[in-house]
């Protein structure tokens, strides 16, 4: 077990190495900030000049890799170009918003997931069954934009002009710390978070409810007399949904990167429309902070599954 | 059922040995195309993809493409109308000739992607697997590194980076390198569509290669391998000749599929304005404006092309579940 761990981490190090090569060469390529004073009036070439040795851009690349490297590791990730705040300033301002949305989200993905995969599951081959799974299959092939703009047309602009309740587009400006606006302002994001993930969820889970309803011990428990409910709950539905908790907590990472289009679409201010809006100005700093800290998620919350899954399920042994 | 009463079990098995002896003998691809035609829902996506492929193919034929790419500012913004089947979008353009042009784009951008990704794929997969040691340890951290990156931002920085000039230096010149628009059977497509090709490609390698790297090393270790070894064949010959076509099945798998996943990336990238630049349409980037418009309740900008795109999608998914269970050998369909 120990053995295994120091692997794992040793490895992990290793990955997170290439994925600051990697996340720093491609921002790097991907413009120049300055071309934002390309533009303005009254900028002189001299001044451009001073501007780019502020910033630390007359350097080599390399110098400037080790330079930010070694600054990342004592935990700073440098100055927005633009802003000049902390870049983990900037991402502190953001993450409670992303994770407010990314919570709720995954919470309503569970419960429906859970609910439509049990009940496909019992139901095997039904009309209920056909129509879950025709309906996941069709989520599962959905651009989240599709969903996203299809909410947004039916639910605020069109029940706006027919003279219903309508929900907020995310064109208004509303106070974040008002209760009542949050959640109204929340509805149509999660609502569409929660279609399209619950499509491959509730999908997975059958079958995997499916696979168990068919092993012996399923059969034993019947026979001793236990009441059906107990049989699925007790029983089946403990071993069934082990994997669905490998993939949730490799996609808990990924909820600290919030949900760049819905969050763009519905103009909420999380960490993946941060990341769009300073990706677009090519503000380096921020960028890279963004791009670091989601994969060192994804890269941590790996391992930790790994190792929850020998707690969760005593037949696994890591080796 | 037989009337021997002796041993029912029996009979059946012996029953089906005979069928099997004296039906006609199939090739691996006869088996697989057996298995794939009672697969029901992948026959309903093949057919599906056939009927899109006559749509924008046939429609280009009667369509030209000055008709998707004309703008007619008097004519902007209208609904469906039998002029304009699928309404226009903001600068007049006739959405349904868009969506014929823009799903050609769509499917060439996904087809060679998928291509390129394939390619890189099963040589990272394959050159890890079979030569294991730090080679197979540098390549699955790089691997793992590209999967840790979110998937959009990697598009979006990838994106950004390819679609700069590069200023470089070479012997003693600066040049400048930017990708030129290509002509491709006829037709003239932006430097922005072999972008995305390249950012697709990019950035999808990493699953197949390591279904390929999986694949591999347990084929490492079988006997005909060490055979072919022992013949005195060379690595390229093992691994062309040997290992790929015996991850082939899986290998199809991923690539159908990815199809579905390249499109559904051409679309985000492309509504991000990363993608392919107008006039050439796009799938993707006939949203981009459906999204300013849509609080104006310009429906049609937004429905039609995700109406085409879920389509595809669910058509090239459907085929590839098919696939996967007519490829496998151990299918008892």
């Amino acid at each position: 077990m120990w053995s295994y761990l120091a692997r794992r981490l040793i490895q992990a190090i290793i990955t997170l190495f290439f994925i600051t090569i990697i996340c720093f060469t491609l921002t790097r390529l991907s413009g120049d900030p300055m071309a934002q004073y390309a533009n303005r009036p009254g900028i002189t070439g001299a001044q451009k000049l001073v501007i780019r040795r502020q910033l630390g851009l007359d350097q080599p690349l390399p110098i400037q890799y080790v330079k930010w490297l070694s600054l990342a590791l004592q935990g700073q990730l440098g100055d927005s170009f633009f802003s000049k705040q902390p870049v983990t300033t900037l991402i502190l301002q953001r993450l409670p918003m992303t994770l407010i949305l990314m919570v709720t989200a995954q919470i309503s993905i569970i419960s429906v997931s859970l609910l439509l995969g049990i009940v496909a599951a019992i139901k095997q081959y039904s009309l209920t069954d056909n129509i879950i799974t025709t309906f996941s299959f069709i989520g599962f092939s959905m651009p989240i934009f599709f969903i996203a703009l299809g909410l947004m047309l039916i639910f605020a602009v069109q029940f706006k002009a027919w003279g219903l309740p309508y929900f907020p587009t995310g064109a208004d400006v509303w106070d974040q710390k008002d209760l009542r606006a949050m959640i109204w302002h929340l509805v149509l994001p999660v609502s569409c978070l929660t279609i399209i993930q619950v499509a491959g969820y509730s999908r997975f889970l059958r079958s995997s409810i499916l696979e168990v309803l068919g092993l012996d011990y399923i059969r034993t428990a019947r026979a001793k007399g236990l009441i059906e409910r107990k049989v699925l709950f007790r029983h089946a539905l403990r071993n069934a949904a082990l994997p669905f908790v490998t993939i949730l907590g490799l996609d808990i990472a990924g909820l600290l990167g919030g949900a760049l289009v819905t969050e763009s679409v519905y103009a909420w201010p999380g960490m993946g429309r941060l990341f769009w809006e300073y990706a677009q100005r090519n503000d380096y700093p921020v960028v890279n902070g963004v791009l670091l800290m989601t994969s060192g998620a994804v890269v941590f919350f790996t391992i930790i599954t790994d190792i929850a899954y020998t707690f969760i399920d005593p037949r696994i042994r890591l080796g | 059922m037989s009337a021997d009463t002796a041993s029912p079990s029996t009979v059946v098995t012996l029953d089906l040995r005979a069928a099997e002896n004296t039906g006609p003998t199939l090739s691996p691809a006869q088996l697989v195309w057996r298995r794939f035609r009672r697969h029901r829902m992948a026959l309903v996506g093949t057919v599906g993809l056939i009927l899109l492929l006559f749509f924008i193919v046939g429609g280009s034929v009667i369509v030209p493409e000055t008709a998707a790419n004309d703008q007619s500012l008097r004519e902007r913004l209208q609904p469906p109308s039998a002029k304009h089947w699928f309404g226009t979008d903001s600068t007049g353009r006739d959405s349904f000739n868009r969506i014929i042009y823009g799903g050609q784009i769509s499917l060439v951008i996904g087809v060679l992607a998928v291509g390129m990704s394939v390619t890189l794929g099963t040589i990272v997969g394959g050159l890890a697997a079979y030569y294991g040691g730090w080679v197979d340890s540098l390549l699955m951290r790089v691997t793992e590194a590209m999967l840790a990156i979110p998937q959009l931002f990697l598009l979006i920085v990838l994106g950004r980076a390819l679609g700069q000039k590069f200023n470089f230096t070479l012997l003693g010149e600066t040049r400048t390198f930017q990708l030129q628009s290509i002509t491709f059977l006829g037709r003239s497509y932006s430097a922005s569509v072999g972008i995305v090709i390249f950012v697709i490609g990019l950035t999808s390698w990493m699953y197949l290669a390591r279904i390929v790297r999986a694949n591999v090393l347990s084929l490492r270790e079988m006997d005909f391998v060490a055979a072919s070894k022992a013949l005195g064949a060379s690595d390229a010959r093992i691994f062309f000749a040997h290992l790929v076509p015996n991850t082939l099945g899986a290998i199809i798998v991923s690539a159908t599929l990815g199809i579905a996943g390249a499109i559904i990336s051409e679309a985000y990238v492309s509504f991000l304005g990363l993608g392919v630049q107008p006039p050439t349409s796009s799938w993707g980037n006939m949203l981009t404006s459906a999204q300013s418009f849509i609080q104006r309740g310009s429906w049609w900008m937004w429905l039609f092309p995700s109406l085409f795109i879920v389509y595809t999608i669910l058509c090239i998914n459907l085929m590839g579940d098919g696939l996967r269970d007519a490829l496998d050998p151990r299918s008892s369909r």
